[in-house]
Order: structure tokens, then sequence, then C-alpha cells
């Protein structure tokens, strides 16, 4: 269960009156990022690994991969299995526990944007058809929550995912061989998430914290590489006149051309 | 058993496996008021999607730390039963449950006065019987008249539809197949008095220009959908006066 | 003349456009701007400047002065729980019926009222912050010991009751049952004898039914009338 975190009203009617004029408490514009560091390969134990921090939100992403059997439906494809926990170090109101409807959500919206826009070609994982696989597992962790986690998990996974090294291996007697020496993941789409917040009828992208505790409804656009659309998701209690979507839809054309740059240089 | 997924979707003629065309809804069936427990119930058949949705409240919460001050909780639970789908489902709750019973949840919640019911909640009910796509959809469309007949005051029913695209084509209204084999499926959902779009998701992949035309032909197909929710609420006492006032 | 959207008396759904300028927003309905809509399904009726609905479907939420119906559900250490129907349970306080201040060690609060008993009560104190709070201390408030209970829709409780008291003295007259309203839906009908209340019972249900059409009161008279002329043939039947 979300438990909403009140906000005084003092402050909303702050917020509000700075969006009027078009600016936000931390003096950014409505369209800017917070600034944005992303390290790679902190995990030696992971297959492969990212760190993201989005302002002060952080995010932790470690990639592991296991052989395994394919689903039935598509026995000569890899398996991706994204996962996210909201960690209760991470928040006040995060409690221990299986995941909740949030986590799920994060989970669910990275996962779109990796597997609509093909970013791991799949087929390329097969190692036995119909019979052994390898499955890419990633698991985002997020350790600091200060607003939008879906952005900067998204971030996170793409450059784990990026920073991966599968084991090479050789197929012996119809078993699987794991030999020395490790070679890339073959990334083939880079999928960037944008998230704006409705506030007072205005959008703002990636919110933190207290914007997110005071905004109406939440609006996540995904683009792949060639600019196309992957994932949207609209969450939160409230809603978007139909002009703001198509607005949002601009904007984040743009911002995950930004957002990318940072990536695919990390 | 598992079906074989046909080849074409669309054919020569621009129809789809279904005989419909690209921006047509399938046929569809709303009746209100068929569980006598619930406080409100609706069901709903699209095509051979059948949805029974159930409303239970406002009453008090409990436990009641999970209580607000001011307004009332909304809850929503989106099951499929395990005979729903092709292959037997299990009962319990998966991640896809989950997720839909929370946008299911968002995409009704900016409709209802929850302010004029402090420290109760609202539980709203969607079992669907039969999938064959468009459920997430489906399930709003019929919760929402479930809360109306209910008595729960409202300030616009909420319609939903999904648009996608098919075969290189945007259709309306993804059967299973056209969602499975499909290049794009966008749920959507919104208050048409004030357009405000309630519900909106995609995967898949399109160029910014089709999903525009996806959700421009998403909100067309609400709008029928609109109508015919209003023609279903008035149903029952429509036929009583009818009959008692020649 | 301003602009209205509906005939009186029409069937109106949540959404409905029902006036747009200078009018009130009366019951079940809200103003946003200069545009008033329905927020539930009723009929909508317009009264000079102020547009309301008639609820067809709708719970109970306490009014202070109403007179309600409710089963106690539990009993605490200084008063009892009750159930009224509502979104909302209500509190009747032991000091409300023991004038003589009350005693937790001596006095045995499940022999005045025990979970299960049915009680008529007013609605004493109700605001946002808190449960209703009921009153028994009045004439003709307190356990009901015999009779029917009928549950209705809340809504409808004032056509029970008619114009002018029109409806109920009627059924009133025909059954010769005494009739208690709950405007929380719930109606004690207490007759000479169970044919008599099952009369009683009968017409009520029919209004709950047709509530939202006209000519009601004479078609329930007819079939009262029609009832009672059955039930006299098959005595006769009977005897004969």
């Amino acid at each position: 269960m979300t438990t909403s975190t009140i906000v005084s009203r003092v402050k909303q009617k702050r917020i509000a009156q700075l969006l009027a004029k078009g600016k936000r408490i931390d003096g950014r514009g409505l369209t800017d990022y917070r600034e944005i560091q992303i390290e790679t390969g902190l995990i030696e134990r992971a297959e492969g690994s990212a760190r993201v921090r989005l302002g002060k939100t952080e995010v932790l992403t470690g990639i592991k991969i296991e052989i395994g059997e394919p689903f039935s439906d598509v026995p000569n494809e890899g398996v991706l299995t994204v996962n996210a926990e909201l960690v209760p170090l991470a928040s006040p109101t995060f409690e221990p526990g299986p995941p909740d409807e949030n986590a799920i959500e994060l989970a669910r919206v990275v996962d779109r944007g990796i597997r609509e826009s093909k970013a791991i070609a799949l087929e390329e994982l097969c190692l036995i058809p119909g019979k052994k696989v390898f499955i890419v597992f990633v698991d985002i962790y997020v350790l600091n929550h200060d607003g939008n986690l879906i952005d900067a998990s998204a971030l996170a996974a793409l450059a784990a995912l990026m920073n991966t090294k599968v084991f090479n291996y050789e197929i012996e007697n119809g078993e699987v061989k794991i030999k020395s020496g490790y070679k890339q993941l073959p990334i083939r789409n880079y999928p960037v998430a944008v998230t704006f917040a409705k506030i007072n009828n205005q959008l703002v992208v990636d919110p933190w914290l207290e914007e997110e505790n005071v905004m109406d409804a939440r609006l996540t656009i995904t683009f792949e590489k060639d600019g196309k659309i992957c994932a949207i998701q609209k969450g939160g209690s409230g809603c978007f006149t139909t002009k703001q979507i198509l607005e949002a839809v601009k904007i984040a054309s743009e911002k995950s051309k930004e957002l990318r740059k940072l990536v695919v240089k990390a | 058993m598992s079906q074989k997924l046909p080849e074409k979707l669309i054919n020569e003629k621009g129809l789809r496996l279904d005989g419909r065309k690209p921006d047509e809804l399938r046929p569809l069936k709303l009746e209100v008021g068929v569980l006598s427990n619930a406080d409100g119930s609706a069901y709903i058949e699209q095509g051979k999607t059948k949805i029974l949705a159930a409303v239970y409240g406002p009453k008090e919460v409990h436990p009641r730390h999970l209580a607000l001050p001011d307004r009332a909780i909304l809850r929503c639970r989106y099951h499929m039963a395990p005979f729903s789908v092709e292959e037997r489902k299990s009962p319990a709750p998966s991640r896809r449950e989950m997720e839909l019973s929370k946008v299911i949840r968002e995409a009704l919640e900016p409709s209802i006065f929850l302010e004029y019911y402090p420290r109760t909640a609202i539980d709203i009910f969607v079992e669907v019987l039969q999938a064959d796509g468009g459920t997430r959809c489906a399930g709003i469309t019929v919760a929402s008249l479930a809360l109306a007949d209910a008595g729960i005051p409202m300030r616009d029913l909420v319609c939903a539809c999904a648009a996608g695209k098919v075969d290189g084509t945007i259709v309306l209204d993804l059967t299973d197949v056209e969602d499975k084999k499909g290049e794009a499926d966008v749920p959507f959902a919104m208050m048409p008095n004030t357009e405000s779009v309630t519900l909106l998701q995609m995967d898949g992949m399109l160029t910014p220009e089709e999903f525009e035309k996806a959700f421009n032909m998403a909100i067309e197909g609400c709008r029928k959908i609109y109508s015919l929710q209003k023609e279903a609420l008035k149903a029952k006492y429509v036929a009583i006066k009818e009959a008692v006032e020649e | 003349m301003l602009p209205t959207f509906f005939e009186k008396r029409e069937i109106v759904v949540p959404g409905d456009l029902l006036a747009e300028g200078d009018y009130i927003a009366g019951e079940n309905t809200f103003k946003e701007g200069k545009r008033i809509y329905a927020s539930r399904v009723g009929l909508v009726d317009y009264v000079n400047k102020k547009v309301q609905v008639v609820a067809l479907r709708a719970f109970y939420v306490p009014r202070v002065g109403d007179t309600v119906i409710g089963k106690i559900i539990e009993v605490g250490v200084s008063g009892w729980i009750v159930d009224i129907n509502s979104p909302y349970t209500a509190l009747l306080r032991a000091s409300d019926v023991l004038e003589r201040g009350f005693n937790p060690r001596k006095d045995d609060l499940t022999a005045i009222y025990d979970v299960g008993d049915m009680i008529i009560a007013k609605i004493a104190a109700y605001d946002r912050t808190q449960n209703p709070l009921l009153t028994v201390n009045e004439r003709g408030l307190g356990k009901i010991t015999r009779g029917q209970i009928v549950q209705i829709t809340p809504t409808k409780i004032p056509r029970v009751i008619g114009r002018k008291g029109s409806m109920i003295s009627v059924i009133k007259k025909e059954t010769g049952c005494n009739i208690v309203l709950g405007q929380n839906g719930l109606i004690l009908v207490s007759g000479r004898s169970i044919e008599n209340e099952r009369l009683a019972v009968m017409a009520i249900r029919k209004i709950e039914d047709e509530a939202h059409t006209s000519g009601l009161t004479d078609r329930i008279t007819e079939m009262l009338r029609k009832e009672k002329e059955k039930g006299v043939r098959k005595d006769e039947s009977k005897t004969a």
C-alpha cells in the first residue's frame, strides 16, 4: 500500500506559485533533469551492474545471467526478467516484504522499455533450442528515494545491460559447458524513459520527491533509439488532458535523446 | 492445448479476422445491477471478453490505520478466473494482475467524490470470466457502471477502450490474438465531459504520429462506449416506467 | 431563459449536463464553472433556480434529527455500536439510556440492549470528524419487540411517505398496520395479523420498484384492495 506523505499547505502553495512562473523550488526549469551520475561495473560478482544517481535518488541495478529453460511458446529465445525492490532503507515509506504494487509497476514499466525496443537480442541467447537458454535477470535495487524512480531505474538497467558480460560456453553431448572468458551481451537498442508530473495543470519533467507528493498524476514515455515510442504508463490518481499527453510526447522525444547520450557515454 | 496463431491479421479488403473494419468496436453488451449482495454491480461482454464488476461501500475501513481522515480510500482488485484463458491460469494473484489492479484503480479514482466520505473505503472487484483482449479497459467500463449502481457520487462515468497497431494498420479494440501478434497496444480510459485521460499505457513500437492516430481512435471509441454505458444505467428504470405508465 | 437540458423527472446519470448558467447546484449535482452536472443516477428536477436530482439508488448518510432503525452489533464498555445501514456505524451511549448515571460495575448493558436487538433511534449528533451519535431518549424510541422490518433504498423513503403523507396513509388505512419509517431505509411494519403485515410489505416493495413512475398512489391503492379481496375470497372458500 502506498502511504502518501502529507505536504504542508504552505509548501504546496509555494510549489504552485513558482510553477506558474515556470520555475521549481530547486531552481530547475520545467523540463530540466537533475544532475545525473552513472557508474558501471561496481558489483564484480554480478555479470553486469550500474548505479545511477538522479539528484538524490539512487538506484543500483545488477544483472545476473543463468542457464535455464525457455518458455514453451518461444523455445528459441532467451528469457528476460525484470524485478524491482523498494528496499526499506531507501525511504521511510517503504515497508519490508514482497514487492508491492509500486515495485511491480516499476519493474514492469522498465521491462516494457527493454522488451518492446528489443534492446537485448533474445534470439541470440539460445544455447540448445527448446532446451537451454540464457536467462537475464535484471534486478533493480532502489537505495534512496527522492523522486522519479522510474527514469533512474530505466537508466540504471540500460547502463547495467550495456556493461554485462556473458560467459563463454560450448555444447558437449547435449550439455552446456562453461568455458573461460566472456563476451559482451549484445545490446541492439537504447530505450530511455522520461517521466512527467502534473502539478496544478502544468507538466514538469523529472519530479523530485516533494513534487511527487503534491502531483495529480504521472506520465512516463519511453523512447527507443530511432525515435519510436515503446512504452507509456500513466500513474497516479489524477488525469491528463488529451492536449497535455500529446505535448508530453513531444518533450519526451527531445529529452530522451539527451539522456541517451549520457548512458552511451558511460 | 495452445491455439495456432494465424498468419495475417488484416486481409486484402482491409478487414480483420473477425470481419471488423479497423475502427470498429466489438459488439458490446452491458447490464447493471446483476448481483444482489454487492452494493453495486454490472456485467460486460465485449466480443468474447466477459467481465463482472462489483462494488462494496463506502464502509468503515478495517484496519483503522489505513483510513484517511479527509476522504475515502479506493481499493481495487482485478482478477482473472482460472478458466478465463486458453491455458488455465493459477488463481494466485500474478504481477500482471497487481499492476492492472493499480492502473484500474487510478483510472476510476478521479471520477469519484472521495472527499464526501472520510474514514471509509470503497472496494471494487473486477472478475474476468473470459478473456479475449482488452480486459483492463472493459474492466474499467463495467466497474464505472457498478460504482454508479452503488449510488456513489461521481463526476462522470469513465469509459475505456484500447487501440493499437496490427499488420501495419492502426486499429480499435484489439482481441487477444491481435494484441499478441500485433505491433502495439494502447489501453486508454477517459472521463468524456472534460476529456480527461485517466488511463494511458502503451507497449510495442509506434512512431509519435502513429501514436497520435491510435490515441484519437481510442477517444472516438470511448465516446461510443459512453453512450452505451448511459443507456445501460437507465435501462432498468426505463423498462419499468414504460411497463406501468401506459 | 437559461439553458436546461432535460425534462423534469427525466432519468439522468452521473456526468449528464443538467443546466448551464446562473443555477444553484442542489442535491446529487455538482457545479463546475457555470455548468451543473448530475452526480448520481436519478430523476432530475428544476425548482426555480435550483437543479437537483432525486437519486434512484444511494446509501444513507446520517443527518441530525433523522429517525433511524438500527441493529445493535456490539456491546462496549460505555455504550453500544449500532449498524444503521450507513457507511458509518453509530454509537449509542449508556448515559443516554440510564438517566441516573452509568456505573460500569453495576450496570449490565446487555440486559438493556444486546447484540442483535433492533432499535428505533434518532441521530443526535454527526459531523465529518466523528461517527453519528444516537439517542433513544424520546417517546416512541427504543427496542423493537414486534413486527417486521423491510429494507429499501433510503432515497425512496420520501416516496413511501408521499405528498403530504398521502401514500403512507393509504397503506396504513388499507392494511391497518402501524408503520415506522427510518430515514436510513429501514421500515418497521407491525399489524394485527401476519397477513396484514404481508400486504404492507408488498406495497412498500412495489413503491421501491416503481418510485420513479407517476400514478403510483392509485396503483398501490388498487393493488391493496385486490389483494384484500383475494384474501377474503380465500377465507370464504375455506369455510364453505
